[in-house]
């Protein structure tokens, strides 16, 4: 494959130079001890009085609630219902925004002249239109699906149209020399030139629209983690509350994962290395 | 001659007045598309722009609507400078001695991972509902951006600079404010403008949840009370707001960034 490498930039000198001072093989006791001595702290604090126990119930109850929670029927649903919006919204937002971004990336006019709706667009806080969503699309699903989906497009729209721009003049002259019809050039060049910008949109994307699905579930009361957490407190079930936030945070470093694990091997099939 | 006409549009697009040109003809052509649709309109929930541009004139100039202004503000500042503060220095920190690094950071990793929000039950148990709360949460959820960033930027400090501040012999609070603070800049300021949006969302959502004041109580007391248009203005507002904090962030952003190489900013 020759001609997606035209579109690399240079090749940069690596940054990183090894540490001297880095203590070896501390790299997975340290932060294990870490953690369990903040564990312990935390037990014992509560355990003789120090931090109230009706706010910080000791880290054991918290486990043994998520135990409690994993074993019973509606935790699954819960969960499923949040990543699978979740990642509808990805699935929608990710590929809409690059394919408006390549467009206005590409007809300069166009750009020019939707840039100031897009840049009014894109700051308003999409929590602020929970209250319209709830009275146009209702309290199901669909309308955190929506929310989710307004906020991260910016975020995926406005690095594509930089993206399909970084396309490097030479690559894009040699696809013209070559009379490379508009399709044979976004494919292999300017779709080359775009991934890192994508890479970067789709992994903040990921975590807005995160955000975005447990502030509708809290909000509107739609099932799900978001709707768990805040049910868990007004019972005043302060354990249950804490393992439900656990249990987000555990689907987030999931979610992150797999999405960079899919960034990588992207960026391997197209010849440039993966750079967080 | 549409050939010409498009390199034309293509060469007006490309320089400065033109692109302003084409873009206030678009805001305008935006607004104008936007009030003849819904000038006409029956639907009861996308009331005409007309009408929700005279009620944001009527209501927020009130001493009530200023008051409601001025408390999110307040909250806002608040929050985000409280998140600047600690995640610049605890990531300094974090960056530059490794072993406070390996310790903390698949903690970090994970508290980063949760969603802001899922945070707002929490900080309401803690305490009530009141501006603390607000403030509390917009730190917590704006901080991680800035922590990161800086200590990233901290890690990667550029060699050669460190040595020379050791061949100078400038150390402690100069080598700290002189050397270390502008070279991390750049990030911190990245690590602030992913903040800055994050930190609109928490303050809406942490005043739809537990507020008596606040642009977010306001747009969820209108909508529960039907009064769509204050609903509308609400929301026109919040646009404005984020419009204006964004831009005024990028010109700090510019201006603190001048003398510094836009090499290196980029990378």
């Amino acid at each position: 494959m020759v001609l997606p490498t035209l579109a690399r930039p240079a090749p940069r000198v690596p940054r990183r130079r090894p540490a001297p001072g880095r203590p070896r093989g501390g790299a997975v006791l340290l932060p294990l001890l870490a953690l369990a001595v903040a564990v312990a702290l935390q037990e014992a604090l509560t355990r003789t009085g120090v931090l109230p126990g009706s706010y910080f119930p000791p880290a054991s109850q918290t486990a043994a609630a998520l135990l409690v929670e994993l074993g019973g029927a509606t935790f699954w649903q819960t969960l499923g219902s949040t990543v699978s919006t979740w990642l509808l919204a990805l699935l929608i937002a990710v590929p809409l925004g690059t394919a408006v971004g390549t467009v206005l990336g590409l007809v300069r006019p166009v750009e020019a002249f939707l840039r100031p709706v897009v840049e009014f667009l894109r700051p308003i806080p999409s929590v602020a239109l929970i209250p319209l969503v709830v009275l146009t699309i209702g309290t199901s699903a669909r309308s955190a699906l929506f929310l989710a989906v307004f906020a991260s497009f910016w975020q995926v729209l406005v690095p594509a149209i930089a993206g399909v721009r970084s396309a490097h003049p030479i690559a894009l002259d040699t696809a013209r020399s070559y009379s490379f019809t508009l399709w044979q050039r976004l494919r292999w060049v300017q779709l080359a030139a775009m991934l890192p910008h994508l890479a970067t949109a789709t992994r903040l994307a990921t975590s807005t629209s995160l955000i975005l699905v447990v502030t509708a579930e809290i909000i509107i009361g739609i099932p799900g983690l978001g709707h768990e957490i805040t049910m868990s407190r007004s019972v005043g079930n302060a354990a249950r509350m804490y393992a439900y936030i656990v249990v987000s945070g555990v689907a987030g470093i999931v979610v992150n994962a797999v999405v960079k694990r899919l960034e990588r091997a992207l960026f391997v099939s197209h010849g440039i290395g993966a750079q967080a | 001659m549409s050939v010409t006409r498009t390199t034309e549009l293509r060469r007006l697009a490309d320089g400065g007045r033109g692109r302003v040109a084409l873009g206030v003809l678009g805001a305008l052509v935006a607004v104008l598309a936007w009030s003849a649709v819904s000038g006409s309109s029956e639907n009861i929930y996308f009331p005409s722009l007309l009408e929700i541009l005279e009620r944001t004139a009527a209501y927020w100039p009130t001493p009530e609507g200023v008051d409601n202004l001025t408390a999110s503000l307040r909250t806002l500042g608040a929050g985000l400078g409280l998140a600047v503060l600690v995640g610049v220095a605890a990531g300094l920190l974090i960056g530059q001695v490794p072993v406070v690094a390996q310790t903390v950071s698949p903690a970090l990793e994970f508290v980063r991972a949760i969603p802001a929000t899922a945070l707002v039950p929490f900080a309401m148990m803690l305490f009530g509902v009141g501006d603390e709360m607000k403030v509390f949460l917009i730190a917590l959820g704006c901080v991680w951006p800035i922590l990161l960033n800086t200590a990233d930027g901290a890690r990667g400090l550029d060699a050669t600079l460190l040595d020379t501040a050791r061949v100078f012999h400038v150390t402690g609070l100069r080598r700290a404010l002189g050397v270390v603070v502008p070279a991390v800049l750049p990030r911190v300021l990245v690590g602030v403008r992913i903040a800055v949006p994050l930190s609109l969302i928490l303050m809406v959502t942490s005043e739809m949840v537990g507020a008596q004041r606040g642009l977010g109580y306001v747009i969820t007391q209108a909508q529960a009370t039907f009064q769509l248009l204050t609903m509308w203005s609400g929301i026109v507002v919040l646009g404005v707001l984020g419009f204006l904090l964004t831009t005024a962030y990028s010109a700090l952003e510019r201006l603190l960034l001048r003398w510094c190489d836009p090499k290196r900013v980029s990378s």
